[in-house]
């Protein structure tokens, strides 16, 4: 007999989607079905029973093949890298548990490790201008219940978050948006017409690079100034026209992706668009909320911001303080300034998503790599520590794109003797500690 | 003024953190005592002796502290950050903080120097006779206040982001600028005399930003106000006076709307 699995928690993007059904086999080993996820989320869960998954630590031999090694040894040598180096950076977290990131923090501080998740090549920019400016924003659900004019500024959601669409902010019908799709004014921002820009019911093309002075035109415009003829290849009657309805609406929404942080000017991209909202609240409710893309990246910057007040890229090499600056502490630039002497990856692919300047030089470093799959950067790292797939084999807290918690669910059983990230994490640990102890 | 001159003797293998490498540190020590004073590589605790060979004697008080450095200190940090008094001549380029928060006192740098430099920059003068990198004079992250006060000047180009927040104190670029400069500036006075690629004054709520050559891009947010003749750091001429960023807010003084001003060489 196979069983259901309601309520389960998608692990895959940002969007956290928490209505997907699983059915399982009766010994809670195998997964039959996937129901509700996008083809994306589906993927993530069928993964875990694909042939070939790698069960136990590999660690690289002289010739350079991999071998199989005891979690044990796998533990020591890890501990022993940490140990041994002056600074060692510790990346990723997006796909793990609040949990295990506070052991993970627990090992970085004792060996004055450096901290960095995925947001240093993704939303770090807007975690900067957030904290140069503020942030006006709202949950989700407000923007279901609530929203009527959505603006999607450099982002595509049709592609990257699926459901995203459906679930909060273009379709679904709310309280006080009965109406659903009908009952809001879709905008789309974008250099060039997109699947999301398809779904909205204006689109806005502006021009590569221009953004910082579209926005710029738009708080100009709300201010009732003068215009140049065209910003961005935007004609102003248009930018005044746009204004107006966004000052018309009763509850209005800006979500921003790649295209405002990792274009010309990035964390000033997002800054302005922040000011923006700000000066909408001025004749209505504005909100603006950030694409977050790796699954619990949110929550890395949220246990790194409450544990040391800063939400990446978190340099605790002084280990009686906690230091930060992007350009400086952040993985891409320690790497290519080789900046630091051993890599410790963890529930993120850097060797996929980093510069190749920066994955060359974590290829010579001492590199452990701790993920469920076989990926670009196990293939670089001198060890490679399989672990349980948070969110399908093993539960945990990870927070939604709007700052929502939300505890994750198991489904099907890790495979046997597999240890956890909060069980191996721990292990690491104790090892260190062994370690120091002795020194 | 006496003088302690520093030689490197050893390049760290990562970056040296050496914010102790400042007049106010030295005043009153001998050779000896400098070289046990403390700099860190990463989590190793290190002392400048290690890296330096270090002659001369400083001062009683760090105004009357000279320090000349030698060497390649291309991977050292923090020298003369938060320095309050004397003098410092480095022969070499530096990496990032240089003269970061600096209050007084006069800081030569005859080389490049990296992002970040003059940061939050309260007083004295910082000369850079080569390039500056990004964030030079801006705020430290997630800091309202960028350079308050003092004098900085680069003989070169300067990076992105120059004088982020600032909000007192003059900088002068003698070449040319990258984009981003003086946003969310609230005070002082910015100079470039090159060209500036984009989005000069973006944000810009007070002070004034003069610029001898070209901007690729004019914000949206800027209006051409009038024609002045000004001198200019020596330079006499017309420049086109624009008020801005009309998209920001803007103080009241005496019922009159502040404005932040650039003005373009004509």
């Amino acid at each position: 007999m196979t069983k259901v699995v309601k309520d389960v928690i998608c692990p895959f993007c940002g969007t956290l989607c928490d209505d997907v059904e699983i059915t399982v086999s009766d010994d809670n080993k195998k997964i039959i079905s996937v129901r509700n996820a996008c083809a994306i989320g589906a993927e993530k869960f069928n993964h875990t029973s694909l042939p070939g998954r790698v069960t136990r630590p590999r660690m690289r031999q002289p010739d350079g093949t991999f071998k199989e090694v005891s979690y044990d040894e796998a533990v020591d040598w890890t501990a022993k890298t940490l140990v041994n180096a002056r600074k060692t950076l510790m990346y990723g977290w997006a796909s793990t548990s609040c949990q295990a990131m506070s052991v993970g923090h627990e090992i970085a501080e004792k060996i004055g490790g450096i901290v960095d998740n995925c947001a240093t090549v993704c939303h770090g920019s807007s975690l900067i201008a957030i904290q140069d400016v503020g942030v006006p924003s709202c949950t989700l659900g407000e923007v279901k219940n609530r929203a009527d004019r959505v603006i999607f500024w450099g982002c595509n959601p049709a592609h990257a978050h699926p459901r995203h669409m459906s679930r909060y902010s273009i379709f679904p019908r709310g309280f006080f948006t009965v109406k659903g799709h009908k009952g809001r004014k879709i905008y789309c921002v974008d250099c060039r017409y997109t699947d999301t820009a398809r779904c909205a019911d204006e689109f806005i093309q502006v021009q590569q690079g221009y953004d910082y002075e579209l926005l710029n035109a738009f708080r100009t415009a709300a201010r009732g100034e003068v215009l140049p003829d065209t910003v961005g290849g935007v004609p102003k009657e248009k930018i005044y026209e746009i204004v107006e309805e966004l000052k018309g609406g009763r509850f209005g929404v800006i979500f921003f992706g790649m295209g405002l942080t990792h274009t010309m000017g990035r964390n000033h991209n997002i800054d302005i668009a922040i000011a923006l909202t700000r000066d909408m609240n001025d004749f209505t409710k504005f909100n603006i909320m950030a694409m977050r893309g790796h699954w619990n990246v949110t929550g890395s910057g949220q246990v790194l911001a409450w544990q040391y007040g800063f939400p990446y890229a978190v340099d605790l090499s002084r280990r009686t303080k906690a230091r930060y600056q992007t350009g400086e502490t952040t993985s891409v630039d320690l790497l290519i300034r080789n900046e630091v002497d051993a890599c410790f990856n963890i529930a993120t692919d850097p060797g996929a998503h980093f510069p190749i300047d920066s994955v060359v030089s974590m290829s010579k470093k001492p590199t452990v790599t701790i993920d469920p799959h076989i990926n670009m950067s196990t293939e670089i790292s001198d060890l490679h520590i399989p672990v349980a797939m948070v969110g399908v084999e093993v539960g945990g807290c990870a927070y939604r794109m709007d700052n929502v918690p939300i505890e994750t669910r198991k489904v099907v059983d890790p495979p046997d003797g597999m240890l956890t990230d909060v069980e191996l994490l721990t292990k690491i640990n104790e090892r260190v500690d062994e370690l120091m102890g002795a020194k | 003024m006496k003088t302690v001159t520093l030689t490197v003797k050893k390049e760290p293998e990562l970056y040296l953190e050496c914010e102790t490498l400042t007049p106010d540190a030295f005043a009153g020590k001998k050779a000896d005592e400098i070289a046990k004073i403390p700099a860190y590589q990463g989590r190793e605790d290190t002392t400048l002796g290690e890296y330096f060979s270090i002659a001369g004697q400083a001062g009683a008080s760090a105004a009357e502290t000279q320090i000349i450095i030698n060497g390649d200190c291309s991977k050292m940090k923090y020298i003369g950050a938060k320095m309050s008094a004397g003098e410092m001549i480095v022969n070499s380029d530096t990496d990032m903080y240089t003269g970061g928060w600096m209050t007084g006192g006069k800081l030569v740098v005859k080389g490049n120097v990296h992002s970040f430099c003059g940061l939050g920059m309260e007083g004295g003068e910082f000369i850079i006779e080569g390039d500056a990198g990004n964030y030079l004079a801006a705020s430290y992250r997630g800091d309202w206040r960028g350079m308050q006060g003092g004098v900085l000047r680069v003989k070169g180009n300067a990076g992105s982001d120059i004088c982020t927040f600032m909000n007192g104190g003059e900088v002068i670029i003698e070449g040319n600028v990258d984009i981003h400069i003086g946003t969310h500036m609230e005070g002082g006075k910015i100079v470039v005399k090159g060209n500036a690629n984009r989005r000069v004054g973006g944000q810009l709520v007070k002070g004034e930003i003069y610029v001898f050559g070209n901007i690729n891009v004019m914000m949206p947010g800027f209006k051409h106000n009038r024609d002045v003749e000004l001198e200019v750091d020596g330079t006499k001429a017309v420049f086109a006076e624009y008020l801005g960023d009309l998209g920001e807010r803007h103080p009241k003084r005496k019922g009159e709307t502040v404005y932040g001003k650039l003005y373009l060489k004509k």
